[in-house]
């Protein structure tokens, strides 16, 4: 199981991943965004940071870098992609999945560990059941997810919605429980497929029990992907 | 040389708090009367004659706005 963690002009969250998929027991190799063969990685994933200085807008340039063809056509092949923070912003900015990340309501940047709580969803590279909540630090700026009303709803009816921000117990606030503000409490959703997967919030750094409390509740972000990708691939690439 | 000024804002009803909290300044300030304050994006582009009115707004399509949150608004300026 080969993890590629594409790596942008200001990405800084790279080594953090790969730190995390190595200490899980998976392969993981950095790829540069100027690479364009992403053949040799059963899985991709788009680490946080700050693409581009964040200038314009979240991820509106590192769109544009030229791996992303090569991304595009992976997630068209139905092969993992999954976009962590400024992973998410970007996939958004490339429209592989609707809304956008707006600024946090607050104006404040958050660091914080946030209770999650699983939804029912086509995300495939999440094996948990619906209404567990697990507890996954954010950290950024511009996570204030963004979609019209119908779109939500579409989103709600094709089972997009794969985590919300909610209180410790799984009950969300009536005024909401975003800390940022994210409409409808939305911290991570995934396209119909299910095979592109964004989130705000940081798994990797939930994977390593040294690191305090509910310290491993991100290692089934990866863990999932690593078990369904073998029989994927076979069926997806006859490999 | 043309001018393209191009003025990028969020688009109705979405939350702006970088204005919000600038209005509340002026209000604290004693300024009274301001309805609404919205902060957003200004553009400058400098282009050899060939860039077309349409080719600018491509531009903001593709890259310098994003049409799912924001609104622009280009004015050519110069000859």
């Amino acid at each position: 199981m080969r993890f590629g963690v594409v790596v942008f002009p200001g990405s800084n969250c790279e080594q953090d991943v790969v730190h995390a998929l190595r200490h899980l027991g998976y392969e993981a190799s950095y790829v540069w965004h100027q690479d364009t063969d992403l053949e040799p990685y059963d899985a991709i994933v788009l680490p946080g940071g700050f693409s581009y200085g964040d200038y314009l807008r979240c991820g509106a340039v590192a769109r544009f870098s030229p791996v992303m063809d090569a991304v595009f056509a992976y997630a068209n092949a139905g092969r993992p992609v999954i976009g962590i923070c400024n992973g998410f912003q970007i996939l958004t900015e490339a429209h592989l999945l609707p809304g956008a990340l707006l600024r946090n309501a607050g104006l404040k940047f958050i660091c914080e560990s946030v209770p999650l709580r699983v939804e029912q969803s086509v995300c495939q590279w999440l094996n948990l059941e619906p209404g567990t909540v697990v507890h996954i630090p954010i950290n950024h700026n511009e996570g204030n997810y963004f979609c019209d009303e119908a779109t939500r709803a579409q989103l709600e009816a094709n089972g997009q919605i794969v985590l919300r921000y909610c209180n410790p117990d799984g009950t969300r606030n009536p005024d909401g429980s975003a800390p940022n503000g994210a409409f409808d409490d939305i911290a991570g959703i995934c396209n119909e497929r299910g095979n592109v997967f964004g989130l705000m919030p940081h798994p990797e750094r939930a994977t390593d029990g040294l690191s305090g409390s509910h310290a491993t509740d991100g290692a089934a972000f990866f863990t999932a992907i690593a078990a369904q990708v073998g029989s994927y691939a076979k069926e997806v690439c006859g490999a | 040389m043309k001018q393209y000024q191009i003025f990028v804002t969020g688009k109705q009803g979405i939350f702006d708090p970088a204005g919000k909290t600038a209005q509340n300044a002026l209000d604290n300030l004693g300024y009274e009367g301001v309805a609404d304050l919205k902060i957003g994006k200004f553009i400058q582009l400098s282009c050899d004659d060939s860039v077309s009115p349409e080719k600018v707004k491509e531009m903001c399509e593709k890259l310098l706005a994003n049409p799912i949150i924001e609104d622009f608004r280009i004015e050519q300026t110069g000859a």
